[in-house]
């Protein structure tokens, strides 16, 4: 299982969260180490994106302790609270975009919220990011709805980024990507990583990213983490859904 | 140093300067290190030879590495090109990425001013026209629809309709109820207290009998539901049409206008004449109640005072008012809704237009009803 991590960044301890009669986690722990990609797997409807709402405290639990960045989440007043999310980033699964604000502001919006800069370094800063995430500064005045899917999700990433936060979650960020698409997001995600310090945690389905974006992987079943590490790791593994997982037919074409 | 605040040094080298970096350049002291480095901008040409030394920067994100990197700009002088020095291997291909970044900020186009003001009511009124041939489009389409669905029965979406009958007319019942019943005791109170002054208290039953039956009540009833009714489906329909629902249905070979709008609309036609008949009796009920607690006036006194004061005319008159005026609601939603464009911000809009529109017309409908009703005599 899950090992004491001296430097993780997220800990989670016995979460279980319940909805109605469904137990989606039960007694979950979990470490993020400083400065990794994680990816998350597991089964659809397994309760991936369910945890990473959790942790960042859109899901209530109901029992349980989760620290980010040493900072146990329920006994944090709402400044220290706000003092941890201002260092994460989050990317939601569909982007999550302000649909009446245009690219600039979307990505401005953290910014501005929190520093009281001038205009000029918000606008420099605002293209600085499209940059990092591989768009022109044209699409800055367009809205969300004018938008393609792949443009969407850069935005919202450079939306999380906004902010240089340590911490960035991304829910599938590949998913409604095409393949050339979705290996430059990987790419992406690894450069960002590389040059910003970033710790990812990183829910994914594309097993591409597993392979050439993520430095460990943890795996999600029956509201447990069933396994943690290296993605030899996981070939090795003899669990059934791992097994099929990672020795199924797409994991072959994966890997050549 | 470590990660504290921010600092730049300036320290004569030769016959160049050294502007030393230190502390930590990050986004939390993004509003302090734009001054410092707004201050060394002006330095530029002052020299001939100015170097920037990150080495004793302790943390650096993009913000601190853009205003690095913005310095460095503005101190390239006369061909000469300002150096970084002592960057750190886990820094550079940071600092590399913002050197990338194009200078020229983008200017935002939308002002507000009078001209632009002026130019919105010009648009705003050039409007009205559309909005009335939109109106009629929707008719003819929902009309339209009705025709195939009249040809062929079984296309009709009865479980719909029943679904948008129960949203529209039976969950409404309460509340319409209450505020009707209300507006007649409020009605029959005020009446009370003025005609007291002439000894005329019990024309106060004439009053209350016409004023419910043929006006208020069908007026504050189509009213409530062009609140109720019509914000839901503009709501509804406006939210599946920014999800590409619609859209989705139309590749199906669905007409949304049969299968969305002509069992919502056929609901409301059917709910505002039964809404209107039970808000009629409430508010009756409640003039009535006060008449008689207040007023003194006893329950058999008021009804035989109804009878010989209101003719059937009046209640027919309230009765047929109410589908026409439930179309026009209808039909404002459904036009709203379907012009939602991608924003949320544009749901609100359509939202909020579709519920003044449809009491605008409401009330100018039930205008034109009175001037046909006293020129046939009814």
């Amino acid at each position: 299982m899950v090992g004491e991590i001296s430097d993780a960044i997220i800990r989670v301890r016995d979460i279980t969260v319940q909805f109605g009669k469904t137990r989606v986690l039960d007694g979950l722990n979990l470490d993020v180490k400083r400065g990794e990609i994680l990816g998350f797997v597991g089964p659809s409807g397994a309760g991936k994106s369910v945890l990473t709402r959790t942790i960042i405290g859109l899901v209530p639990k109901l029992s349980g302790r989760i620290e980010v960045f040493g900072v146990d989440l329920d006994a944090a007043s709402a400044s220290e609270r706000r003092g941890v999310e201002r260092r994460w980033g989050i990317l939601f699964q569909q982007g999550a975009l302000f649909s009446s604000l245009t690219v600039r502001q979307n990505i401005q919006f953290p910014v501005r919220e929190y520093l009281n800069v001038s205009q000029r370094l918000l606008d420099e800063i605002m293209v600085a990011k499209l940059g990092m995430v591989g768009l022109r500064p044209e699409v800055a005045d367009r809205y969300p709805s004018e938008l393609s899917g792949g443009m969407i999700k850069r935005v919202a990433l450079a939306r999380a980024l906004a902010l240089d936060p340590e911490l960035v979650f991304l829910d599938e960020p590949t998913s409604g990507l095409d393949p050339i698409g979705a290996g430059d997001f990987d790419e992406l995600v690894r450069t960002l990583q590389r040059t910003l310090g970033l710790t990812v945690f990183m829910v994914t389905h594309d097993l591409d990213s597993l392979y050439t974006a993520c430095d460990r992987i943890a795996v999600l079943g029956n509201g447990k983490i069933i396994a943690a590490g290296s993605i030899a790791d996981m070939q090795a593994s003899q669990h059934p859904w791992l097994r099929q997982y990672f020795h199924g037919k797409r994991a072959r074409a994966v890997m050549g | 140093m470590v990660s504290g605040d921010p600092t730049l040094e300036r320290i004569a080298r030769g016959n160049g300067l050294a502007l030393c970096a230190a502390g930590s350049w990050t986004a939390r002291f993004a509003p302090v290190l734009e001054r410092m480095v707004a201050d060394a901008e002006k330095l530029s040409g002052t020299r001939p030879n100015i170097s920037i030394d990150v080495s004793q920067v302790s943390k650096l994100d993009t913000f601190g590495a853009w205003l690095i990197e913005r310095l460095r700009r503005s101190l390239t002088h006369g061909g000469i090109e300002a150096q970084i020095a002592g960057l750190s291997a886990n820094y550079s291909s940071l600092v590399d990425e913002v050197r990338r970044v194009k200078a020229e900020p983008i200017v935002e186009t939308d002002r507000l001013t009078i001209s632009g003001m002026l130019e919105q009511i010009g648009r705003a009124v050039a409007g009205i026209g559309g909005t009335l041939i939109g109106l009629i489009d929707m008719l003819g389409a929902v009309l339209t629809a009705a025709a195939h669905v009249l040809i062929r029965p079984r296309r009709f979406r009865l479980t719909s309709t029943i679904h948008h009958l129960e949203q529209v007319c039976w969950r409404a019942v309460p509340i319409v109820v209450l505020i009707t019943f209300l507006i007649g005791c409020i009605i029959s109170q005020q009446g009370i207290f003025h005609f007291r002054k002439f000894g005329a208290d019990i024309f106060v039953v004439d009053m209350l009998g016409v004023l419910v039956l043929r006006e208020i009540g069908v007026l504050l009833v189509a009213i409530m539901v062009a609140g109720r009714s019509g914000s839901a489906y503009t709501a509804e329909l406006g939210s599946m049409k920014m999800r590409e629902e619609i859209d989705a249905l139309r590749t199906m070979g669905f007409d949304p206008i049969e299968v969305l709008i002509l069992p919502r609309m056929l609901a409301l036609v059917l709910a505002l004449p039964i809404l209107a008949f039970l808000g009629a009796m409430a508010a009756l009920y409640g003039g009535g109640l006060v008449a008689w607690l207040y007023g003194g006036v006893e329950p058999e006194a008021f009804l035989l005072r109804l009878r010989d004061a209101i003719s059937i005319d009046h209640f027919v008159v309230g009765l047929i008012k109410a589908p026409v005026m439930a179309a026009v609601i209808g039909i404002v939603a459904c036009v709203e809704g379907l012009a939602v464009q991608g924003s949320a911000e544009s749901l609100g809009q359509h939202t909020t237009s579709s519920v003044v529109k449809g009491i605008f017309f409401v009330i100018v409908m039930d205008g034109v009803f009175a001037i046909f009703f006293a020129s046939i005599g009814m």
